[in-house]
């Protein structure tokens, strides 16, 4: 930004602005609603405190949690694992490209009948699922990353006899980052996603499986106090992510800035 | 020996032909695989139909009148909720990315709203329209309009201010100016933004459909899973991907044959949303 | 000059034809020559010469398709490890992930050395081109002299017996370019370095190299192979307004024009 940095009282008045407007505004017009879809925020708001303050809450939010992480997980770990290979081989990559155009472009949820079949409706089929789903957005970043590697850079590796391990560590990983974590980042929402529709669908526990109880027997500022908590756990998640992508890459943000002004 | 242009043109040919052959290969090997697994009982056939099996419950679908009731249900679904979401996506950003106020004073709003998973939006879905297709609408839209929002706000935000000095000294109004200045820049963003949008779209329409069970392919998914008939469940699975492959070819043809005539693609949109 | 040296480099008889889907480009038609250990060699020719194929193939990155690379006695297969290239394009010859100090540092780590001689290395030579401050900062930090410089130290730290150099100064300002040559001859005189240097620019071969080998236009070959018998002592300012400078420039300038109009030497 060309302007000068504001201060920071002023930073922050306009970061809440809005946020604050829209909640009051939510607040003060659903104050007197006799709407059973949309009670009054108020309504909404004791409720939450009261359901997800409590120790239990931890016994919902707990396992969704950890289905998500084993499934994303494991999920980029494959993708990267097999993403290298394919991205490194002009002949693998022509092979497998439609196959695999083809299988990122099976909606993810629709596995969830399938999945069922193989493996019932326990915790494995939620984290298959999820990995399903998230392979897929990692995998061809990855393809794509390796793919971009810089070719005086690869010169350069060669001719200092750097290999192996060596350059996986060094050179391709380093250098497909920037693109492998735009592939992190798409499988995040995605997994969300997939966490809860398969909770949705078939679960005994999990922020899905809550939400959808508390909507079936119309506990309605419950299920809106439950929309609240998917939020917060999507912003949660998206600021962790944003973290560690700040301190894995900031080298690669530092130079897209002074490619920038240069 | 000179290399005549024909010679030229037939190599470049037979290099893209061999390039077809392997991706065939590819399908094909991958299509034995799945014969073979179940066949010596790698898998149960009662889980994974052997692929034979598989192609026949599709034709079979593809007579009846319900395989494509679904299909168009979901199509239309897709559709109408894709084109609300670029429109909202193309008017909104307009209008916030035109103030560099109206950008801040939403930036806290939008990364906040952004990362919250449309299903969490499904029980509320259910309540207001049930089963309906309003209600696959509810999820598409909100997923669809953020991807396009986004590319729309960066493309805004790229525009050169020396461009947009020179418009506003000659007198053109914002229409004037939102035409020959914002949209030329705008565009590579935006298509990156359709082609993402599109493709969320169709997996949130589906989603729904196997959620909230309204007509269309997820439906038909779901309810062939709980009925049994496995190998017609996993012929609407294949349908689902050969759709998706097909939206997703063609918002990359779409961009390209658009962004043919901006040769300034910008690296940028390719990775903010790759 | 008559000195006893032992040849360190000899390329004999080099072909490299480039064979693609559409069309047959012989890039190298035949290239020979031999340098002696501790020589500052330079390499000029038109673009589209093929300068920097041959390089490639000298340094093992490239596989001729006929002829060959012999290194101390020893034929070139592959990059050797007493090779070091510094490329045209240092910004992105550089990791950016990497700070100065790892640049410079990895190449080492790959010949194993023991840390202490490592760090020794990687300190001397960030002294020896004049960059001891920057050793943590990222290369994009810098400006595009200093990196060249990075990449040099890099090489430098390397204690190559042969060090090859893709036209490296094509890319910054000509001030730049001055102090970075003769930081070239500091170094060169003082690690007694084999040095094979490529570049476009003919002055700077001849205020450079002890021979300057003029190459023709594709299909390449050695036009001449000029000796530079200007006195060892080199400075910009004197040793460029010199007579000798002036002919030596004139003749191999002459050499490329004739080379440009598809000129070449009668074969042998």
């Amino acid at each position: 930004m060309k302007d000068l940095m504001p201060s920071l009282p002023r930073r922050l008045a306009v970061t809440l602005a809005l946020p604050v407007t829209l909640i009051a505004a939510w607040w003060i017009t659903s104050a007197d609603s006799q709407s059973f879809y949309f009670p009054p925020l108020q309504t909404i708001l004791q409720t939450f405190g009261r359901l997800w303050f409590s120790p239990h809450a931890l016994s919902d939010v707990g396992p969704s949690l950890w289905r998500f992480s084993v499934g994303y997980l494991a999920a980029a770990f494959l993708g990267i694992v097999i993403g290298i290979p394919v991205g490194a081989s002009r002949n693998l990559r022509n092979v497998l490209e439609p196959v695999l155009e083809f299988l990122r472009a099976i909606p993810p949820p629709v596995l969830v009948p399938v999945l069922i079949l193989f493996t019932g409706l326990g915790n494995e089929m939620k984290a298959l699922v999820i990995l399903f789903g998230c392979i897929w957005p990692v995998l061809l970043n990855t393809v794509a990353g390796v793919r971009a590697l810089d070719e005086i850079l690869g010169e350069t590796v060669r001719s200092y006899r750097i290999g192996g391990l060596s350059r996986l560590w060094h050179f391709v990983l380093p250098g497909a980052s920037p693109q492998i974590f735009t592939g992190l980042r798409q499988s995040l929402s995605i997994g969300i996603i997939l966490m809860v529709i398969s909770e949705m669908f078939a679960a005994r526990d999990g922020i899905g499986f809550v939400l959808v109880q508390y909507q079936r027997t119309f506990a309605i500022p419950e299920m809106w106090s439950g929309i609240i908590v998917l939020g917060i756990i999507g912003i949660v998640l998206s600021l962790i992510f944003r973290a560690i992508e700040a301190w894995l890459l900031g080298w690669y943000h530092g130079l897209r800035q002074s490619q920038r002004a240069g | 020996m000179p290399v005549t242009q024909a010679t030229r043109v037939r190599a470049r040919l037979t290099a893209r032909t061999f390039i077809w052959l392997q991706g065939l290969a590819g399908l094909v090997g991958f299509a034995m695989l799945l014969e073979i697994v179940p066949r010596i009982g790698i898998v149960s056939p009662d889980y994974l139909p052997p692929f034979s099996a598989i192609m026949v419950a599709l034709f079979k679908e593809m007579t009846t009148a319900e395989f494509w009731t679904a299909l168009s249900d979901t199509l239309e679904a897709w559709a109408i909720g894709f084109v609300i979401s670029v429109v909202a996506g193309v008017a909104i950003g307009l209008a916030i990315g035109s103030s560099h106020l109206l950008r801040s004073l939403t930036h806290s709003t939008i990364e906040f709203l952004r990362p919250i998973p449309s299903v969490a939006l499904i029980p509320l879905a259910v309540l207001l329209f049930g089963s309906q297709i309003q209600s696959t609408l509810v999820l598409v839209v909100y997923a669809s309009f953020w991807p396009v929002l986004i590319q729309v706000l960066y493309g805004v935000q790229d525009v050169d201010p020396v461009a947009r000095e020179t418009a506003r000294s000659y007198g053109l109004g914002t229409w004037a100016q939102i035409r020959y200045v914002t949209w030329p820049t705008t565009l590579p963003y935006l298509m990156t933004g359709i082609r993402l949008a599109a493709a969320v779209a169709l997996i949130l329409a589906i989603t729904s459909e196997v959620a909230i069970d309204t007509q269309g392919l997820g439906k038909e998914i779901s309810d062939t899973e709980s009925g049994g008939a496995v190998a017609i469940m996993y012929a609407y699975v294949i349908v689902a991907g050969i759709i998706g492959v097909i939206v997703n070819l063609g918002a990359r043809a779409l961009e390209r044959r658009v962004l043919a005539w901006h040769p300034s693609v910008r690296l940028d949109a390719a990775e903010a949303g790759a | 000059m008559d000195r006893a040296v032992k040849s360190m480099l000899e390329v004999t008889g080099l072909r490299k034809v480039y064979e693609d889907a559409s069309r047959t480009v012989e890039a190298i038609r035949d290239v020979s020559f031999s340098v002696g250990q501790g020589e500052l060699v330079c390499i000029v020719g038109p673009s589209g010469a093929g300068k920097t194929t041959l390089l490639k193939c000298i340094a093992g990155l490239l596989a001729p398709t006929s002829g060959g690379v012999i290194l101390e006695g020893n034929p070139v297969n592959g990059p050797p490890p007493a090779m070091a290239v510094v490329f045209q394009e240092y910004g992105r010859s550089l990791f950016p992930w990497m700070t100065v100090h790892d640049n410079v540092a990895l190449p080492l780590k790959q010949k194993k050395l023991a840390a202490e001689r490592r760090e020794e290395l990687v300190r001397d030579a960030l002294a020896a081109v004049d960059l001891s401050g920057v050793d943590g900062a990222y290369p994009w930090q810098l400006s595009g002299g200093m990196q060249q410089r990075v990449a040099i130290a890099r090489a430098v730290a390397y204690e190559p017996h042969v060090l090859l150099m893709d036209e490296p100064f094509a890319a910054v300002d000509a001030q730049t370019r001055a102090d970075l040559e003769d930081l070239i001859r500091v170094l060169w005189h003082r690690l007694r370095v084999t040095v094979l240097f490529v570049t476009h620019d003919i002055d700077e071969s001849v205020y450079l190299g002890e021979r300057v080998l003029v190459m023709s236009h594709a299909p390449t070959v050695i036009m001449e192979d000029v000796t530079i018998d200007l006195p060892d002592e080199r400075t910009q300012l004197e040793t460029r307004s010199m007579p000798r400078f002036g002919e030596l420039r004139k003749h191999i300038y002459s050499q490329i024009q004739l080379a440009k109009q598809g000129w070449r030497p009668p074969s042998d």
